[in-house]
């Protein structure tokens, strides 16, 4: 009997703090398993944002520097700039990235810099407890949206990755889930895909997944895994929004 | 079988890391994983492999992968030969 | 040569090739400077930012990766980094950033004040930290204490401030510079982040949970900043020697009662200026033997009264100190504050 699944090295071997279900600790196995595919690990810095996965460094066997809420982009651009040659990603939420961070995220894209910036969509803000997001979906019930968002009153759920795909600094920008066995396996190609295009080069690259977030959306895992692919993605489609390496793709 | 012999599976799953989120059962092809009703150290029940001590000529577990990797707490490890 | 390109040669020579900066008066010749010298240098990065946030941002991450790194701006702008200096204190990142202080509160104006003393003093953003602020009051002084606020940075791991005006940054003066300083033979910093070859991930974070934990990085930073207050305390004295009333003055500000000194000097009045150099750590020490033999003190200050505070906690009650302040932008002429010194003088028979 040959083992042919285990632990990623670049992830230690500690248990994670994240609620039973949470997408953070698939995708924190999927970008450990990509480090190690491609053989990154001593050249990646990884930048954990604030919220539930600030505490990634503590799994991540790899250099990471902390980002002020909302400032991985702008964090991460210095490190780059200092360090070209290094893998320099952003792990961000959707709170982080698109609400208090917008700004530095759609410069950082605007001016092509070569990093990875990956979005984790939960459509809440998870570590303060299940607020609105840029991303809570119209009518979805939170703390802050009680009775169900209503976009003349909370703003509509923003559509990040279309907007940034107009930005001619960026070079790919997919968005996919964790919501199945599926879609796992094409969020591991689409993070390859982007780390790819940082080390060719190519300009900023954003991988936005849609993850489930039981405790606060207040279902099972299973029931938030079902509800990712009835409500969410029919607002956020997935799939390759842009991709500069094929020709006329994207928008 | 189209006359390949189908190869055999078999996982570990560390009872101390699961935290009960049942992925793994809902999307094993084969169900036959489930949880079991005594507690871990941090009080959830975790997943167990029901055919852990049947034999490998019968058990249906292909090696397929599927539960390890819709796990979150990374507790599955996967063997098949 | 005109104050803010001396600041941007400065940092050049000083080995720092990354400048992150975003455009306000007056100080917008240093990232002018900055991106026509950095372009011109292979290792050399200049980004306007989007905003100053963003830029106190990119030289957090800069100085992550060990890197010399340097942002400048002005009083609006530097309020938008507040955020980010405390994480640079909290994180002990080393990186040099640049007031040219303008009129303010609020949009203010352009024309030079002190206002921003409290701001730069007493950390400026959330939490118990202090940062090395260092105030020229020439272009010469400016590009000396750039050059050694990057010094100052590393050791300490510390951001370091230069707390200048907007007359400073667009006077022209002559200025000698001390000779370039190689970013590659710089001492080595074995706590950035290079990425983890041969070794185990490093983390550089401020977050700590466990309150026991953050009260000891509290008391790390404190033993750090009683270092620096015992050993880097910098000021000038002028004619200190016979004086029975001592004039306290920094920045642009000490210029002009430098000029008033003289005047009263020519009247026969025994009047000397202390000049503190680095605001914080303040020369508390001077002041005190100062205040054992002179009873008459005048601050003079281009804002409404703050390094006063600092003159009253190191004199205590036994100090008369008197305040005289010009916000919002005016300069006032040095005949203008001999005039108050002289009248203080007399009216004390001293």
């Amino acid at each position: 009997m040959k083992k042919v699944f285990s632990r990623p090295r670049s992830l230690r071997k500690v248990p994670f703090h994240y609620c039973p279900g949470c997408g953070h600790s698939i995708i924190h196995r999927l970008v450990a398993e990509v480090i190690d595919e491609m053989g990154l690990r001593e050249i990646t810095i990884g930048v954990p944002p604030a919220g539930c996965a600030v505490l990634a460094y503590f799994y991540f066997d790899f250099d990471m520097g902390e980002s002020p809420h909302g400032r991985g982009t702008a964090l991460a651009t210095g490190l780059k700039r200092a360090l070209p040659d290094r893998l320099v990603f952003t792990y961000q939420g959707d709170g982080d990235i698109a609400a208090i961070g917008t700004a530095e995220t759609i410069h950082t894209a605007n001016r092509g810099e070569n990093i990875t910036a990956l979005f984790i969509n939960n459509a809440c803000y998870g570590m303060t407890g299940g607020q609105m997001a840029p991303t809570t979906l119209l009518g979805q019930n939170t703390t802050t949206s009680p009775g169900g968002r209503e976009g003349l009153r909370d703003g509509y759920p923003i559509r990040l990755s279309e907007m940034l795909a107009l930005t001619d600094g960026s070079a790919y920008i997919e968005r996919t889930a964790v919501n199945s066995p599926v879609n796992i396996r094409k969020t591991k190609k689409a993070i390859a895909k982007g780390f790819k295009v940082q080390m060719d080069g190519l300009g900023f690259s954003l991988i936005e997944i849609v993850s489930p977030c039981p405790t606060n959306w207040r279902m099972s895992s299973h029931e938030a895994c079902q509800w990712i692919e009835k409500e969410i993605i029919q607002y956020y489609p997935l799939g390759v929004i842009k991709d500069v390496t094929k020709r006329g793709q994207g928008c | 079988m189209n006359g390949r012999t189908s190869l055999k599976g078999y996982i570990e799953i560390d009872r101390e890391f699961c935290k009960g989120c049942k992925l793994c059962i809902e999307f094993c092809p084969k169900g036959i994983i489930s949880l079991s009703n005594n507690l871990n150290q941090k009080g959830y029940h975790p997943a167990y492999f029901t055919e852990e001590n049947t034999k490998k000529e019968k058990r249906q577990c292909t090696g397929c992968s599927i539960c390890a990797i819709v796990c979150p707490e990374v507790a599955i490890e996967v063997y098949r030969g | 040569m005109r104050g803010n390109h001396v600041v941007a040669e400065a940092a050049i020579r000083a080995g720092c090739r990354f400048y992150f900066g975003y455009p306000i008066t007056p100080q917008n010749e240093t990232p002018e400077y900055m991106a026509a010298a950095l372009s011109k240098l292979k290792d050399g990065v200049f980004i306007q930012a989007e905003s100053e946030l963003a830029a106190i941002n990119m030289v957090i991450g800069g100085s992550m990766a060990g890197v010399r790194v340097m942002t400048s701006s002005s009083s609006p702008g530097i309020s938008l980094k507040q955020e980010g200096i405390s994480y640079l204190a909290a994180l002990e990142l080393p990186a040099v950033i640049v007031n040219m202080c303008r009129g303010g509160p609020g949009l203010g104006n352009i024309a030079p004040a002190q206002s921003d003393y409290f701001q730069a003093t007493r950390g400026g953003g959330h939490g118990d930290y202090r940062n090395i602020v260092l105030a020229p009051s020439s272009c010469q002084e400016l590009a000396e204490l750039t050059m050694e606020a990057f010094d100052l940075a590393d050791i300490y791991r510390i951001p370091v401030i230069i707390l200048a005006d907007g007359m400073l940054g667009q006077m022209m003066e002559p200025v000698e510079f001390p000779d370039h300083k190689n970013p590659k033979k710089l001492s080595p910093k074995d706590w950035a982040l290079t990425g983890a070859k041969g070794r185990p991930g490093r983390v550089i974070r401020s977050l700590i949970l466990d309150p026991v934990l953050e009260e000891e990085h509290n008391w790390k930073l404190m033993r750090k900043y009683e270092r620096i207050q015992k050993k880097e305390v910098r000021y000038e004295t002028f004619l200190l020697g016979d004086a029975k009333m001592a004039v306290v003055a920094f920045g642009t500000a000490a210029r002009i009662a430098k000029g008033a000194v003289q005047k009263v000097r020519e009247q026969g009045l025994k009047v000397g200026l202390l000049r503190p150099i680095s605001l914080w750590p303040f020369p508390e020490k001077v002041l005190v033997e100062l205040g054992k033999r002179v009873k008459l003190f005048f601050v003079f200050e281009m804002n409404m009264g703050q390094m006063v505070e600092d003159v009253r906690i190191a004199l205590g009650r036994d100090g008369d100190i008197h305040f005289y302040g010009r916000p919002g932008g005016v300069v006032p002429t040095p005949l203008e504050i001999s005039r108050i010194i002289s009248s203080h003088y007399l009216r004390k028979r001293l």
